[in-house]
């Protein structure tokens, strides 16, 4: 509070957020969206820096056809840990943070729509990272039944205790669903209601259009996993028989109520980074987004066909025909919009006068290896096929390549597009491209073997496996330790050009955007006079002016 | 920034800024996307029963021939009409007649808490628990996850009642009242859903 006093003494020392000189900032409850959008950035890849390390005690498990290195029980928890904080701590917190910190600056508003209920789905994150993470500590150690968490398995409660791994786990995901619906609606409210003045929908950004699309399913999906998480949770510790079998209960209607999210969560996931895609390719090619306005509603599109989807998963959990194909029809069809983006985004580079920055190296690494996971997607998007290779390492491989491949290197391309907006500084391309090279090369290194060790039959989640498989496995292992590696030159570039790297300027990629008109780092409350847009986003090559000249109000 | 607005807790800077722009209130708009989202954990639950409900082999507890329909009835007319209730608890606050409101919104939160007796009287009788089968869990769930909702309404009604008496609070319409007021019919329009399926489908 004697901080707070002070600025009401002096406005002029009102620290800009991003600045390093004001970091004690960050362990606040501040309501200001960028202090927030970093937050969530940074307490994320600290989760994402945990996960990858059960990732690695993994591969080194994998190394060999035994299990030697930990017992089965152990790699249970592992794996499970593994997806969960990757998902619920480490994709939901930092594309929130993304949004966060883009979406006023981009919409050209002064903040969140709801501040303080910002900062308190905040500081959920590191509420229910701490409550997943002390799982571990728990007599029986923590939840062994994945990230689904499908009864029976996760029904089982060895230890008889009330506070047991599967319980907290729930408990975790419960909490991460309400700070994400609390995220949902501020940012829905804050698209609707705040765009500057003469931003119609068709002069936002694409990434505000994905966010939104993204934020949308949050709010329709979300609701039916925490109904399935209730119900999960009465039956593990008040003993009902919803899901359970010998009760009976019905399994298989968790799965539908557990995929009914989880599926549309990975276009969660992936939206935003479509968005990034959008906002950085016309950057560093210098040329306007090819068919923004397609683009733009093809974000929607994805957002509704995400609802009718979800059974692809449970192709192989005795699934009626009817439903079988149903779902394979409804699957397959979610890559017309997909490729409608994919078919922009390289329309856009054609031609173009690129820049190879970090950013855009991250960016085409991300579209490259997303292409390929779409294809392995449309390949397990056949109910033949996915029967096939059901539960087996080509599964693995394949939402490796759309988590790893499209969505971390696009979080890397945001990170360097947005780094000097955000702290004000440049990062060094040296240490950048060092990053890059050591992330592509490990990434498929990592993913690649997965897919013929799966068509071979390697099935996933096991400690150990049959020699005929080991091959592929070093492979993996050796691309998964590469990885870890990688977020070395990361970390140390981020830290070194946060403090003293050189001054960035306010736009050093000559972009367009809002976000580029204010200083870097922003100043609080984004803009002194809200401007007014008259033309659409990505004018590059064009002499139309993005905003009305505020000056001259004639 | 429009909830922040009159944040005691805000520095000189924000709170400065905060009166210069006149900006618009957001707050009803984020809460009817609340709703919209919550409303999704009801057709879930809805869904569950209906699964249930049509695949089980033995629906009801042995011995248990299905619910009396009389007192939920009653229950549920009671509720229904706390709507209309509410409705011109909020036309006396638009006229800004304070004692007209205060009268229909303290019956309206009567009627809730009416409902709320009912319940649980209806729940002390039965002859099962929430552990015996599906319709046991699913009964309990359903009725308890409303109720729940109810009696969140009625201590929201609780607070914005008493908001009323802060000198010139609620003068030209409050966004309190109104989501109050909102919330109040989406838990009845819940409950018209659940009776249907709970109590009239057999």
């Amino acid at each position: 509070m004697s901080n707070a006093s002070l600025e009401a003494v002096a406005p002029s020392l009102q620290p800009q957020p991003g600045a390093p000189d004001n970091w004690k900032r960050f362990f606040t409850f501040s309501t200001d969206h960028k202090v927030i959008g970093i937050q969530y950035i940074v307490t994320a890849f600290a989760f994402f820096l945990f996960g990858g390390l059960l990732a690695m005690v993994m591969r080194g498990e994998l190394l060999t056809p035994e299990a030697d290195l930990v017992d089965r029980t152990v790699y249970n928890g592992l794996f499970t840990m593994h997806g969960t904080i990757m998902l619920f701590m480490w994709t939901f917190p930092m594309l929130n943070g993304l949004a966060n910190y883009l979406v006023p600056l981009q919409i050209g508003a002064r903040d969140m729509a709801f501040p303080r209920l910002n900062a308190a789905a905040f500081w959920l994150v590191p509420l229910f990272g701490v409550i997943l993470t002390a799982s571990f500590f728990v007599p029986g150690g923590p939840s062994q039944s994945g990230w689904w968490a499908y009864p029976p398995v996760s029904l089982q409660n060895p230890t008889g205790n009330l506070i047991n791994g599967q319980a907290l786990w729930i408990l975790a995901v419960a909490l991460s669903g309400i700070s994400s619906i609390m995220g949902a609606v501020n940012i829905v409210t804050t698209i609707f209601r705040m765009r500057a003045p003469g931003m119609g929908w068709f002069k936002m950004p694409a990434f505000c259009w994905t966010v939104l699309a993204a934020q949308l399913i949050q709010l329709f999906g979300l609701p039916a996993l925490t109904a399935g998480a209730v119900m999960l949770l009465f039956d593990l510790t008040v003993g009902t028989s919803f899901f359970n079998p010998e009760l009976g209960g019905d399994p298989v209607l968790y799965q539908h109520f557990f995929w009914f999210y989880s599926h549309p969560a990975v276009y969660v996931i992936i939206l935003p980074i479509f968005g990034v895609f959008s906002e950085v390719f016309p950057v560093y090619a210098r040329k306007p987004l090819f068919g923004y306005p397609v683009v733009a509603v093809s974000s929607i599109i994805i957002t509704a066909l995400s609802g009718i989807v979800w059974v692809h998963h449970m192709f192989a959990s005795g699934t009626p025909d009817w439903m079988r194909m149903l779902f394979m029809i409804t699957t397959m069809t979610i890559s017309v919009p997909t490729g409608i983006k994919v078919f922009a985004w390289v329309a856009t580079i054609w031609g173009g006068k690129l820049r190879l920055t970090t950013g855009m190296l991250f960016a085409l690494g991300g579209l490259s290896m997303f292409l390929f996971a779409g294809i392995t997607g449309i390949m397990l998007a056949s109910a033949p096929f996915d029967i096939h290779v059901n539960n087996t390492y080509f599964v693995v491989g394949h939402f490796h390549y759309v988590i790893y491949g499209a969505v971390v290197m696009g979080f890397y391309a945001a990170i360097y597009h947005w780094f000097p907006k955000m702290t004000g500084r440049m990062y060094y391309e040296g240490l950048g491209k060092l990053h890059f090279v050591l992330t592509f090369i490990g990434a498929n290194l990592n993913f690649l073997p997965m897919h013929p060790a799966g068509l071979m039959g390697m099935p996933r989640r096991v400690a150990s496996y049959d020699p005929e498989f080991a091959f592929w496995n070093v492979l993996a292992s050796l691309g998964g330790f590469l990885l870890g590696v990688s977020t070395l030159p990361f970390i140390l570039n981020m830290l070194s050009s946060w403090s003293r790297g050189p001054a960035a300027g306010d736009n050093p990629w000559r972009a367009i955007g809002l976000e580029w008109l204010v200083s870097s780092p922003p100043p609080h409350e984004n803009f002194d006079e809200i401007p007014t847009v008259v033309s659409p986003p990505y004018g590059y090559g064009s002499d139309e002016p993005l905003i009305a000249n505020t000056v001259t109000q004639e | 920034m429009s909830t922040a607005n009159l944040d005691p807790t805000l520095d000189g800077h924000q709170a400065v800024h905060a009166a210069e722009h006149e900006e618009e209130d957001h707050r009803l708009f984020g809460f009817i996307v609340f709703l919209i989202s919550e409303s999704v954990i009801f057709v879930s639950f809805f869904v569950g029963y209906i699964v249930f409900k049509t695949s089980a082999a033995d629906w009801y507890p042995t011995g248990f021939e299905g619910l009396e329909i009389r007192e939920p009835f009653i229950n549920t007319v009671v509720l229904v009409s706390s709507s209309f209730v509410i409705y011109f608890a909020e036309r006396f606050l638009h006229k800004e007649n304070l004692w007209g409101f205060r009268a229909f919104w303290l019956l309206t939160m009567a009627m809730g808490s009416f409902f709320l007796y009912g319940q649980a009287v209806e729940w002390l009788g039965l002859p099962f628990g929430f552990t015996d089968g599906v319709f046991g869990g699913t009964f309990y769930l359903l009725t308890g996850f409303h109720g729940l909702h109810v009696l969140t309404g009625v201590l929201l009604q609780g607070i914005m009642l008493g908001r009323s008496f802060i000198p010139n609070n609620y003068a030209g319409g409050e966004y309190g009242i109104q989501a109050t007021s909102l919330f109040w019919h989406f838990v009845d329009v819940i409950w018209i859903v659940l009776f249907l399926l709970i109590y009239v489908w057999r």
